[in-house]
């Protein structure tokens, strides 16, 4: 990953003559050369796999791909963010598995990772921008502003700018983070900044979002490795998300949903429903409107998630999560209706669940347009 | 139902619950070995489960472990990272565990199988050993 980021005495020149000779070589005969078992990589795509959210019927393709994929270029382009979505993918690869995937393509340009700065990164773009015109892969982060360009700029180049000029021969985008699939929180209402998401100003492009404050690491690297392994993007639901990651809500996949089906709230965060893992609905947690892979996937490396430490899910990899009116307001009651119907059956119990979770998006948007803020109350709530 | 996290000091609290209210997944999953090693023997289908794939509750993972205990094989293999395959004590039902550098296990699957792929020798790492078993041989005849 880092290849060109470590070569910090090289020129710009030397380290493109050392990308061509290893873009050559396929991921298969790289490992082969650095004395990797197949046993080892059989290995290496089992964890892939679960890395992907595959069935592990597919290791046998993933493999297949794997061993004929060439490392791809990468430009990593961050506009207006806190560098969370990069701090969450460098947590990401400390195993080995994960830092072989990274090996295994080549981060051109990264202005929080590479040494280089100013002038001489600007060329480390261009040229890798050249040398794989139609064929990189461009990694967006952050919102574009586009009140005043000033708001935001690299190397004097304008975020807007260097997007549009970056994009075009990009064959794919990922865009990484709320900010960068939907505005996120620059976007929040009142929006000082104009602040845009890449796909608001990128139409003739196969954009993959990726949303989250920050996503999960695995699910970054699940996508990248998902372009590297097959060339292709993944399936993707309305709002440009891998349905692999983003196909279910937490609400679907929580832990707590018995606890829910049954009626079972924690009312405060210290009673005693909060003490034997009831459900946090009450106290305001958006699963039901909230696509992602927290439940599975988890955070700290597989260690729990936050409705797991008892905090609700906030929902940020939704659009306009900030102005959802209030992270530990309910969005709507649940009735008794939900008790009666978990009663009579388990399928009947899921419709409902269905069912406010349509309510809930309806309440959310006009909570959105209303705009109320969060109070102390609502904290204190 | 077992007890609340036991509070590190008088007042402080941690809320982080281990109910046995919470542990729905065990039985499924149980079964849903019980159907894989059904089809082991009628068909010999093997299966794979991606115990990263579930949302278990906290405990959850620790129980299906102990349920499915462990048998007669328990191989380690050192690539990448530590790899453990564990032979339960239910045959043919096999735990795998793959850990990074750190420890951290990456990913852990329940195999239901008369042999997790990961334990045979592969074709390839086969061929690689006799050419380097000959090159050895030609190189060393006098030392070997
Ligand atoms: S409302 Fe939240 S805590 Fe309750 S079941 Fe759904 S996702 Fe889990
Ligand atoms: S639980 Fe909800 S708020 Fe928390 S990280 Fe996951 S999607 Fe975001």
């Amino acid at each position: 990953m880092t290849d060109r980021i470590n070569n910090k005495d090289k020129s710009p020149a030397d380290l493109v003559q050392l990308e061509k000779s290893r873009l050559d070589k396929t991921l298969g005969e790289t490992l082969r050369s650095q004395g990797i078992s197949r046993r080892s990589f059989l290995k290496f795509c089992a964890a892939t796999a679960s890395m992907m959210a595959m069935s592990p019927a597919m290791i046998p393709k993933i493999a297949h791909a794997l061993e004929n994929a060439r490392r791809p270029s990468v430009i990593w382009l961050s506009f207006q963010e806190c560098t969370g979505c990069t701090e969450s993918l460098t947590r990401a690869h400390a195993s080995t598995v994960e830092s072989l995937i990274f090996d295994s393509i080549s981060l051109d340009y990264h202005h929080t990772l590479q040494a280089a700065a100013g002038h001489a990164a600007e060329e480390a773009r261009e040229i890798a921008m050249e040398e794989n015109y139609g064929k990189y892969l461009l990694v967006v982060d952050g919102s574009i502003p586009m009140d005043n360009p000033g708001y935001s700029t690299i190397a004097g180049i304008s975020n807007y700018d260097m997007l549009m000029d970056t994009a075009k021969g990009a064959a794919a985008i990922i865009a990484v983070g709320t900010c960068a699939t939907y505005g996120g929180i620059p976007h929040a209402d009142p929006n000082p900044t104009g602040a845009v998401s890449v796909g608001d100003l990128i139409k003739d492009k196969p954009i993959i979002n990726v949303p989250g404050c920050p996503p999960i690491p695995v699910v970054i690297t699940g996508v990248l490795t998902h372009f590297l392994t097959f060339g292709s993007i993944p399936e993707l639901d309305h709002i440009g998300r891998p349905k692999v990651f983003y196909g279910q809500s937490i609400h679907d996949r929580c832990y707590r949903r018995p606890f829910y089906d049954k009626g079972l709230f924690a009312e405060t965060f210290d009673d005693e429903g909060a003490k034997k893992g009831w459900c946090l609905y009450k106290l305001g947690c958006k699963g039901p409107t909230t696509y992602n892979a927290c439940a599975t996937a988890k955070w700290n490396d597989g260690t729990s998630f936050p409705i797991e430490a008892g905090h609700p899910c906030i929902g940020c990899s939704e659009p306009d999560f900030w102005d959802g009116g209030g992270f530990y307001k309910a969005l709507s009651m649940p009735t008794a209706n939900i008790t009666e119907t978990a009663i009579y059956t388990a399928a009947g119990a899921a419709a409902a669940g269905v069912a406010l979770g349509a309510m809930n998006r309806s309440k959310k948007n006009s909570a959105a347009a209303a705009h109320s803020d969060t109070t102390i109350d609502d904290l204190e709530k | 139902m077992s007890e609340v996290a036991t509070p590190v000091s008088g007042e402080i609290k941690f809320n982080i619950q281990v109910s046995d209210e919470l542990t729905q997944n065990v039985k499924p999953l149980l079964h849903e070995i019980k159907h894989a090693l059904e089809s082991l023997i009628e068909n010999g289908d093997t299966s794979i489960i991606d115990l990263r794939s579930i949302p278990l509750a906290p405990g959850e993972e620790d129980r299906i472990l102990d349920t499915l205990g462990k048998g007669e094989v328990q191989a380690k293999l050192e690539s990448l990272g530590l790899s453990e395959i564990i032979e339960t004590q239910y045959a043919g039902v096999w735990v795998v565990t793959h850990y990074n550098d750190d420890g951290n296990i990456i990913s852990r699957f329940i195999e239901v199988t008369t042999m997790p792929s990961i334990l045979s020798s592969q074709t390839e790492d086969v061929m690689a050993a006799y050419s380097s078993l000959t090159l050895d041989l030609d190189e060393n005849q006098e030392t070997i």
